[in-house]
């Protein structure tokens, strides 16, 4: 089999992987080796496939054949698919080869299960040494940690990779035992703790001795599987808060649950994948990572799952409207992060410019406020803006309308015919 | 007394934009607009003053801005370089704010003379951030050589990350919008002012990298999330030109052959050149297979 082959069994294999990520490390150019990672906060995009993901990382799997038989994946052993599998030497040249073309931030390696866990992973661990010891790659490589390995080779893996991720997928112990009889919780958390724990250490070790080796210095991240299962909006956040919480994650990401196969168990082949939710969700993560919402603020007994008509801090401001509107020149910066339409930026830009003058409504949007937004919610000087015109009864509809226009077509078309219906 | 109205013609470096300003403060003369040295001013009833670029005078100016805030100098600096309307007349307004009232007005990015400043670097800054990303090398016998279509003079700015991540590498930067050229090997860079650019044919090793990536590109993506618009949100067209997943894979011979011998391989791509019709460089669609060979 030639390398295009491999290159495509194996990109296709690994494409449902939502993570894709060059942030969080910062390492300079090392003479005698093979570039750096990426400077910037957020890591760096490379390009944009068809479906609107960014592509950062070379994504693929060492090899698609799998002992394991979970129900939702592609790569299940009773799954008639074409296998495949790069020896090290073929993973390094294309890594290196799309590094040196700018095509790529670096490398990110997961695999499927070759006869067991351990044996897995050191086939990995062994295509790692290659690139970095052997080609003296210094860029971005993002592995997978796989739940059930021991603990000496997942040590072994975060020393030659930036960030670890063990991927949960289905976010309840139920769904795990239906869908995924081969995981368990337990496997899966394992691993998860001993990376935190690892990654700690290694931090206080590099304070006391400069040399020290770093491991995981991007830390680790997870990924849920959304619509797979029926568990609730709910439930999914408050499980991502207790995981940054507990695990020191440093992302969460969602898959919209992409049918694959037929089985009795999950949605059926024709399902389309639920997007807007997933998009929903990923905003409400961004709440917990930088606005400093808590999931049981966004979402409680009573209301289990998110409007997917609105945003959810959108959401939660109409059931907050007691604490609003507030006023621009004086409210704390972290009264200003809860209103709709005002991010971390902007937030910022307005306590620096009243310092130095007196806000309009017209400078809000210079700041990068979306007005259209955040003007059912704040006062400037007491007042509210000239010739707005809203009611605590029309105001839900005002602000499903501004957001109808932000969603594609079909989506919207969907959700109003679901709702005259409903 | 007001100060009189004139025109400034400059040699449009930075150090030139200075000399401007230091000759404004001292005759008392007011820039109602600028030129540069290449373009002809209009007959107007202003005089045209033409400012010959001094070293100590821009120095001076320099020293005077850094005096208020080091900050000026880089806003300064960095806005030289975008590419917004009237681009002279605000910096000068800016320049002219920060010598009557100091920098106290920067705090707020709303202001009247700094908005338009900071919108300018926004754009900047965005395209900076996509390029960096977006560039796409192509190894010409062991040089890695890239060109791309900038709006803004982004050249300078993208000179530290390239060579910081390409250290050990020979690479060049062609930007086609201002006809500069990025050069680095063995630890030394510069820019370069270079008319034109002719591509020499990439080898085959090359070709087989351009097809691994093309076909990576078209297998990572989930048909059922198909999603065109937001892929154009985070990648807009105008950077699709030089980017290799969208070109086909032996472009520069594509490009020679309907090129004829006069132009310049930047005019092949233009809708209207000769030819361009029947052999389609930049494919209207993301990610259809690249025709391999002309037609």
């Amino acid at each position: 089999m030639d390398l295009l082959d491999k290159l495509t069994i194996l990109s296709d294999a690994a494409k449902y992987d939502a993570a894709c990520t060059s942030s969080g490390v910062k390492r300079r150019f090392q003479p005698g080796k093979i570039g750096n990672t990426s400077s910037s906060i957020a890591g760096c995009c490379h390009s944009f496939s068809a479906d609107g993901r960014c592509i950062t990382l070379l994504k693929v799997l060492l090899s698609n054949c799998c002992a394991y038989n979970c129900q939702y994946c592609v790569n299940r052993c009773t799954n008639d698919t074409p296998r495949a599998t790069f020896t090290p030497k073929e993973l390094a040249d294309l890594t290196i080869g799309f590094y040196r073309r700018n095509y790529i931030e670096g490398l990110f390696l997961s695999s499927g299960v070759l006869r067991n866990p351990d044996y897995t992973t050191e086939q990995m661990i062994r295509a790692l040494r290659i690139l970095r010891y052997d080609y003296g790659f210094n860029g971005y490589i993002h592995a997978k940690a796989i739940p059930g390995t021991s603990p000496e080779l997942v040590c072994q893996l975060g020393l030659l990779a930036d960030r670890l991720s063990v991927n949960i997928e289905l976010p309840s112990e139920q769904g795990l035992k239906l869908l995924a009889p081969d995981k368990s919780k337990r496997a899966i958390l394992r691993p998860m703790s001993l990376i935190r724990d690892q990654a700690a250490q290694s931090k206080a070790e590099l304070v006391k001795y400069k040399h020290a080796p770093s491991f995981a210095p991007a830390g680790q991240s997870t990924q849920l599987i959304v619509g797979a299962t029926n568990d609730s909006d709910r439930h999914i956040l408050h499980l991502t808060q207790s995981l940054y919480d507990t695990y020191r994650l440093k992302r969460v990401f969602y898959s919209a649950y992409v049918p694959v196969v037929e089985n009795t168990l999950l949605p059926s082949p024709d399902t389309k994948p639920p997007l807007l939710r997933e998009h929903r969700l990923y905003q409400a993560d961004w709440l917990l990572r930088f606005y400093g919402f808590r999931a049981e603020e966004l979402l409680d007994a009573q209301h289990p799952d998110f409007n997917p008509m609105l945003d959810p801090k959108c959401y939660w401001a109409l059931h907050h409207l007691e604490q609003f509107p507030v006023e621009i020149m004086h409210a704390d910066y972290e009264t200003l992060l809860r209103v709709p339409g005002i991010g971390p930026v902007s937030a910022r830009r307005i306590v620096s410019a009243r310092r130095s003058t007196h806000l309009r409504f017209e400078d809000l949007k210079k700041l990068g406020v979306v007005l259209k937004r955040a003007q059912f919610f704040l006062t400037c000087s007491g007042r509210l803006r000239d010739g707005l015109r809203y009611s605590v009864t029309t105001l839900h509809r005002q602000l499903e309308s501004i957001e109808r226009g932000q969603l594609p077509a079909d989506e919207a078309q969907q959700l109003s015919l679901f709702g005259s219906a409903g | 007394m007001p100060w009189e109205s004139v025109i400034f013609q400059y040699d449009s470096t930075f150090d030139g934009f200075l000399c401007c300003v230091f000759e404004s403060y001292v005759y008392k003369e007011f820039p109602t607009a600028f030129y540069s040295d290449e373009e002809c001013c209009p007959i107007s009833f202003y005089s045209v003053r033409s400012i010959i670029t001094q070293y100590d005078h821009a120095r001076r100016v320099l020293s005077g801005l850094r005096r208020h805030s080091p900050e000026v100098v880089s806003v300064l600096r960095r806005a030289f370089l975008t590419c917004m309307e009237n681009k002279e007349a605000c910096l000068y307004a800016f320049v002219h704010k920060v010598f009557k009232c100091g920098t106290d007005f920067m705090k707020n990015q709303s202001d009247e003379v700094y908005y338009p400043l900071v919108k300018a670097i926004r754009h900047l800054n965005g395209e900076l951030e996509k390029l960096r990303g977006f560039i796409r090398f192509s190894d010409y016998n062991g040089t890695l050589g890239a060109e791309i279509e900038p709006k803004n003079c982004v050249l300078p700015l993208l000179r530290h990350h390239f060579c910081a991540r390409y250290a050990n590498e020979s690479f060049f930067i062609y930007d086609r919008t201002h006809k500069k050229l990025l050069l680095h090997s063995r630890g030394r860079s510069c820019i370069v002012k270079t008319d034109s650019l002719q591509l020499t044919l990439p080898g085959e090793e090359e070709l087989h990298y351009r097809t691994l990536w093309k076909r990576f590109y078209e297998t990572v993506a989930i048909k059922e999330r198909y999603n065109p618009r937001c892929q154009t949100t985070h990648m807009p067209k105008r950077y699709r030109s030089t980017m290799t997943e969208f070109l086909p894979v032996d472009y520069e011979k594509q490009q020679r052959q309907t090129a004829t011998p006069t132009e310049s391989p930047a005019d092949a791509l233009l809708p209207d050149a000769p030819g361009a019709r029947s052999v389609p460089v930049i494919p209207a669609e993301c990610a259809p297979s690249a025709p391999v060979s002309s037609p």
